[in-house]
């Protein structure tokens, strides 16, 4: 840093501290002159609109705390005195409530955009596992937050969610202690989730460096995915895209006031303004909309996963690596076999997923199809078919489930290998992604849902297991297979003639 | 480097200095955990959180066919005054068709008194069941409402995502109406 050469700057107080430490020419390089692609639309916006985001909770989170009491006794009525007493409280309450589900409406959109254009594969994947990074720590962060108001959702969601843990085999019920200090959701948890709440956003802020640094690294995508070749393909981000960005944000900042000033509440839950009650738990717990896909496939699991099912399952996993992931496959010498494989390993996964599920039938349905009867009769009578053999329960399942769905996000510049990073030029992957972001919202619906609803007969638990399969299989097996067969439409020579293709043939015309 | 004599080579080609390093670097890491411990350990629950607290409950003032909640170690635990029909449904299933099995003879220690934690083994929310007009579930006990269990009139799991059944805390009968759990 510094030691390469310095443009000196024409003010004398710039100057004086630019040549001692140069952070005027750090600056101007990473945000003057830095070149960016020149064709961005408006989904390039919502990276700065996060990064605002994050300021603003920094920002109104320390005051919020200034007033806060974390303990169980005082914690709701300080909130409410916030509401009501301390000047100007109810809008710095309102603004960080708001804020988070703001602050997630914004980082959505900067995944949706990242994943559509292909923005994480090569060379940007350490810059895409960090954004990955940065979504786990806002996901911890908005939790431990929403605990704080000591309402019924507060209690709730934080027993439901630290109960994920009891799912560990041998030490989760330890591991859930220490996490809670104690045997349920109570004080010593509440003030640990206060200094966890007031931390980890200072450590979303180191990451979100990292982040930028590595942006700055490798330049911005854009939405050809092609590489900028030269200056005619770059524009300065300033005063180009500070522009853009600060016109992007004014919109959105139009849009949170709406919510600040005139439905406050609308994404909130009311149970949350009931004092906290560990003898009533709400009819109806729901996480804050921002987790719901995630929580519906949390609830997708109700299966206990026996050894025939996890034989099955296994079988199935060496045929994907095999067949689907390798271009050849090493250890299965021939297709046929390979088909008897599928063949065995589906049947097994039946076998084991049926003759779980007979144990949960009504048992009145049961006596009325003899042929039922017969098959749940059958496969019960088999050894290490019942719910305690079952190595991964239904409730370690839904949590394995829950938690991979945020994991293969990391990995993902490694699921997609197809070359080509933009949906623009490859009309399949655009169709399977588009269909995973509305499959991701139908999740989101089914999330929020009662577990035992249904639509037309459907029950919702089954609608949440085929939405869970779809996003599994999207990453796993859709985007390697894409990968391999997938035919792009001919991108374009460069980004400029992209832009500016016509221009560029009339003016040779002429 | 370059002052390294050559006594300081093994056949290898590996140094004192490399010994050493590891060495140190264990050292280093065993102490850092050692520091970290202490950290860590005083999120264990304290002392006072520990300290087991015993509660006696009061049998008489429960009628036949209703329950009561009392709160031990912070969690609720049900108390159900069960009718003989009830104690029928609990018995009258087979053990070996339920999730957890387990018998109902094994889960009271007098028929008509069910003493379960009212935590659902799922991710612990407090089924609902305990009044008259709650929604019972499809077996006549308790219903989760988070996540859809059911459990039957002895607690025990029959449907839904819950692994295990009502856990029974120790208790001991002091009289016949009166009882001490913990």
């Amino acid at each position: 840093m510094g030691s390469g050469h310095r443009e000196p700057f024409e003010n004398p107080v710039v100057e004086w501290i630019d040549s001692r430490m140069p952070i005027f020419t750090l600056l101007n390089k990473e945000y003057g002159v830095f070149p960016v692609p020149r064709n961005f639309n408006y989904f390039w916006n919502f990276g700065a609109i996060a990064g605002f985001m994050l300021v603003v909770m920094i920002a109104t989170g320390l005051f919020l705390a200034m007033h806060y009491t974390a303990d169980t006794d005082l914690a709701f009525d300080s909130v409410e005195r916030i509401m009501r007493d301390v000047n100007g409280g109810w809008l710095i309450r309102y603004i960080h409530m708001n804020g988070a589900s703001f602050f997630f409406i914004a980082v959505y959109i900067h995944i949706f955009r990242g994943m559509y254009y292909g923005s994480y594969k090569k060379p940007r994947e350490l810059l895409w596992i960090l954004g990955s990074l940065i979504f786990l720590l806002m996901m911890a962060t908005a939790f431990l937050g929403y605990v704080l108001p000591w309402g019924q959702m507060s209690l709730w969601g934080a027993t439901v969610i630290t109960g994920f843990f009891t799912a560990i085999p041998f030490v989760g019920e330890d591991l859930q202690t220490l996490l809670l200090g104690g045997f349920a959701v109570d004080n010593p948890t509440l003030t640990r989730f206060f200094a966890l709440h007031f931390l980890l956003p200072f450590v979303i802020f180191a990451v979100v460096f990292l982040h930028v640094w590595a942006l700055h690294v490798s330049g911005s995508n854009n939405p050809l995915g092609i590489e900028p070749k030269g200056p005619q393909d770059t524009l300065p981000f300033h005063p180009y895209y500070t522009m853009k960005d600060s016109f992007g944000l004014l919109v959105f900042i139009i849009i949170y006031c709406v919510f600040i000033f005139f439905m406050p509440d609308a994404l909130g839950h009311p149970d949350n303004y009931i004092k906290a009650d560990p003898l009533v738990t709400p009819a109806h717990i729901v996480p804050e909309w921002y987790f719901l896909p995630f929580y519906a496939i949390l609830r997708a699991i109700t299966f206990n996963m026996n050894l025939y099912f996890l034989a099955g399952f296994a079988i199935l996993a060496v045929l994907l690596v095999e067949f689907v992931w390798r271009k050849k496959p090493v250890y299965i010498p021939s297709a046929s076999a390979g088909i008897a494989l599928l063949a065995v390993g589906g049947l097994l996964a039946l076998i084991g997923f049926t003759g779980d599920s007979c144990a949960r039938i009504d048992a009145a349905w049961l006596e009325a199809n003899a042929g039922f009867k017969g098959l749940c009769g059958a496969l019960q009578g088999l050894p290490f078919m019942s719910a305690e053999t079952a190595p991964v329960s239904a409730k370690l399942g839904g949590v394995l489930a829950m938690f991979g769905s945020v994991a293969l996000l990391f990995v993902l510049p490694w699921l997609d290998t197809h070359p080509v990073r933009s949906a623009r030029y490859r009309p399949l992957y655009r169709v399977c992604f588009l269909l995973l972001v509305v499959i991701f919202l139908i999740l989101g619906y089914v999330g929020s849902q009662p577990a035992d609803a249904a639509i037309a007969g459907i029950p919702l638990i089954l609608v949440g297991l085929a939405g869970t399969g779809y996003y599994y299989a999207y990453f796993l097996l859709i985007l390697p297979l894409l990968g391999r067969f997938e035919k792009a439409k001919p991108l374009p020579e460069s980004i400029h003639e992209a832009v500016l293709g016509k221009q560029i043939k009339a003016e040779t015309k002429i | 480097m370059s002052a390294h004599t050559q006594s300081d080579h093994d056949k290898d080609g590996e140094t004192r200095r490399d010994f050493m390093a590891l060495v140190a670097g264990a050292f280093g890491a065993v102490g850092a955990a050692i520091a970290a411990w202490p950290l860590i350990n005083s999120l264990n629950p304290a002392k006072d959180t520990l300290a087991l607290a015993t509660i006696e409950v009061e049998l008489s003032e429960i009628p036949v066919g209703t329950a009561k909640t009392v709160m031990w170690r912070g969690k609720p635990v049900f108390i159900r005054h069960r009718t003989p029909e009830q104690i029928e449904a609990a018995r009258s299933v087979a053990t070996q068709s339920l999730i957890d099995k387990e018998a109902d003879e094994q889960r009271v220690k007098k028929p008509e008194w069910l003493v379960t934690v009212g935590v659902c083994t799922h991710l612990g929310c407090v089924p609902a069941g305990q009044k008259e007009s709650d929604n019972h579930g499809d077996f006549g006990g308790w219903f989760c409402p988070c996540h859809g269990s059911h459990y039957d009139t002895s607690g025990r799991i029959r449907k839904g995502p819950a692994p295990k059944n009502l856990a029974v805390p120790p208790y001991e009968f002091l009289s016949d109406t009166k009882i001490k759990i913990g």
